[in-house]
């Protein structure tokens, strides 16, 4: 019973890493870029969330309602005003510039906000826990994150399936020019996907720092765990990075159990084995070439 | 009246340079056929008034307008439309989806699903499938319907029937027929000269990135229209 709680837990664990991943997973599918300052970005929000808390004296979850869109706009903004400079000059500038602002935005959060640790209070509930009856029992906060990753994995995938701007991220992921010759104008679908990408992310960091303590140098830890959820899920398919991001929580919490010092070593083992037994990861969506 | 001017225009690749003081025009309504052979130039004329490939604003005129250089999506705004050679189908969408992609800024105009599936039944048959399930003429079907999806003023089709069997092309030039007749200006590139020339009203042969020949197909003999496109 102890370890079917183990999974448990890190199987909601999971959950908060399938909100990182998803934004990641969601870029990378549409323009084939990797941000580096994804995790950077998603402890901006949570830092945004701490501003707004003090000043509004809201509850956590009620600011989503403000950092969200307000990450959204940055990632518009950034997409339009720097990353699609870079387009058509390869792999390697985007990677450059995301590990620069990446850089950037941490500097910029430890002169603004020291280097103080910080967390969001939502008043209790992030104690609070449900029992399963048997001696299980689940935090209701992990709980809620792991629900809502799903919700948002479910919205996402219905936008990209059902809606035309979700068929243009498809078009676009598979032959840019013709979508393009279509009248898809991709700087402004790459602005879209970015704004999606980062109101997701941002729900991502006020739910981390809900959940635990973090600075402002947590976003490269978010950042390497967001990657490997994708990797072990497979580049681009959603449904996948829901299971890397469980995959990945359990084998931590699995790691953490057989010694407490191995919760992370045996996440990143779990990783390497994928990578060496199924590069693609385990749900690639297969390319066909036309 | 001319809805499409080219005039003096020239483009590279590189320092290699692909056309030379090409001109053409199509008229409002009309079939216009862009015939020869391999590398003489015409699918880039064609990427160049689609605005994948830049070009002075002066060289290419649309509707009045100089639209050179124009990106691709804002001259389908204005309705100009590249049905690219190699049908370039979507793999991961559907045919339904690939036509819908069509119609993603689509103009108001008669083209719908409806009467895609009309012109085209086999699309209808298999709109669930993906795209790329389809037959090398089902592609081409399905690239000409995508293209007319966004109700095009003026619709290039790039080597209609290269790779295709006989009786597809024919198949194709029937359809093509039934858009001209619609009113749909049709700029179309061929290597195959047999099909096309009876339904153009205006003919331009490349050779080498220059004009060889250009007039009415009912004025050119065959002697003429072979020496324009082997150059003997």
């Amino acid at each position: 019973m102890a370890w079917l709680d183990t999974i448990l837990q890190g199987l909601l664990l999971g959950g908060l890493y399938a909100l990182f991943a998803t934004g990641l997973s969601l870029i990378f599918g549409v323009m084939r870029i990797v941000n580096l300052a994804h995790g950077d970005l998603s402890i901006l929000a949570a830092f945004l969330a701490v501003v707004a808390v003090e000043a509004l004296g809201w509850n956590p979850f009620l600011v989503l309602i403000l950092v969200v869109p307000l990450m959204a706009a940055v990632g518009y903004a950034l997409q339009m005003l720097v990353l699609n400079r870079l387009l058509g000059r390869g792999i390697l500038p985007p990677i450059l510039v995301t590990f620069g602002l990446s850089i950037i935005i941490q500097n910029a959060l430890l002169e603004t906000f020291s280097a103080d640790s910080r967390r969001l209070n939502p008043g209790g509930i992030e104690t609070a826990s449900l029992s399963l009856g048997s001696g299980l029992a689940i935090g209701w906060f992990p709980f809620i994150t792991l629900v809502v990753a799903v919700l948002i994995l479910v919205g996402l995938q219905l936008v990209i399936s059902r809606m035309s701007v979700g068929r243009a991220f498809r078009a676009t992921s598979d032959d840019q020019e013709t979508a393009e010759l279509m009248g898809i104008d991709n700087r402004q679908l790459y602005g879209a996907a970015m704004a999606l990408s980062l109101g997701i992310v941002a729900v991502a960091g006020v739910f981390l720092g809900i959940r635990t303590t973090f600075t402002f140098s947590s976003g490269p830890d978010r950042l390497l765990f967001a990657f490997e959820a994708v990797i072990i899920g497979g580049m681009g398919s959603l449904w996948g990075t829901l299971v890397g991001g469980a995959l990945l929580g359990i084998a931590q919490t699995v790691g953490a159990k057989l010694s407490p010092g191995w919760g992370i070593l045996t996440g990143h083992l779990v990783f390497l084995a994928v990578l060496l037994l199924r590069p693609h990861g385990l749900f690639a969506r297969a390319r066909r070439v036309a | 009246m001319t809805l499409l001017s080219v005039r003096g225009l020239s483009a590279f690749y590189g320092s290699f340079q692909a056309l030379f003081d090409v001109s053409l025009e199509a008229g409002e309504g009309e079939t216009v056929a862009v015939i020869g052979a391999n590398g003489a130039g015409k699918t880039t004329v064609l990427r160049t008034i689609a605005g994948v490939l830049p070009a002075p604003a002066s060289a290419v005129r649309f509707d009045g307008a100089p639209v050179g250089g124009r990106s691709a999506h804002e001259l389908v705004d204005r309705g100009v439309v590249l049905v690219p050679e190699g049908r370039r189908i979507f793999p991961s969408l559907s045919v339904e989806e690939n036509l819908q992609v069509g119609a993603y800024r689509a103009r108001s105009g008669r083209w719908t699903l409806a009467r895609v599936y009309e012109l085209f039944p086999v699309l209808g048959a298999r709109r669930r499938q993906p795209g790329t399930n389809l037959s090398g003429g089902e592609q081409q079907m399905l690239a000409i319907g995508r293209g007319l999806m966004s109700n095009p003023r003026l619709l290039l089709v790039d080597e209609i029937s290269l790779g295709l069997a006989p009786l597809v092309v024919q198949d194709l030039y029937r359809v093509v027929r039934t858009i001209a007749g619609e009113g749909t200006t049709t700029l179309v590139v061929d290597q195959n000269v047999s099909q096309i020339l009876p339904l153009a009203q205006r003919v331009y042969c490349l050779r080498k990135g220059t004009v060889s020949l250009e007039g009415r197909p009912a004025e050119l003999t065959r002697a003429r229209i072979a020496a324009a496109y082997f150059g003997v």
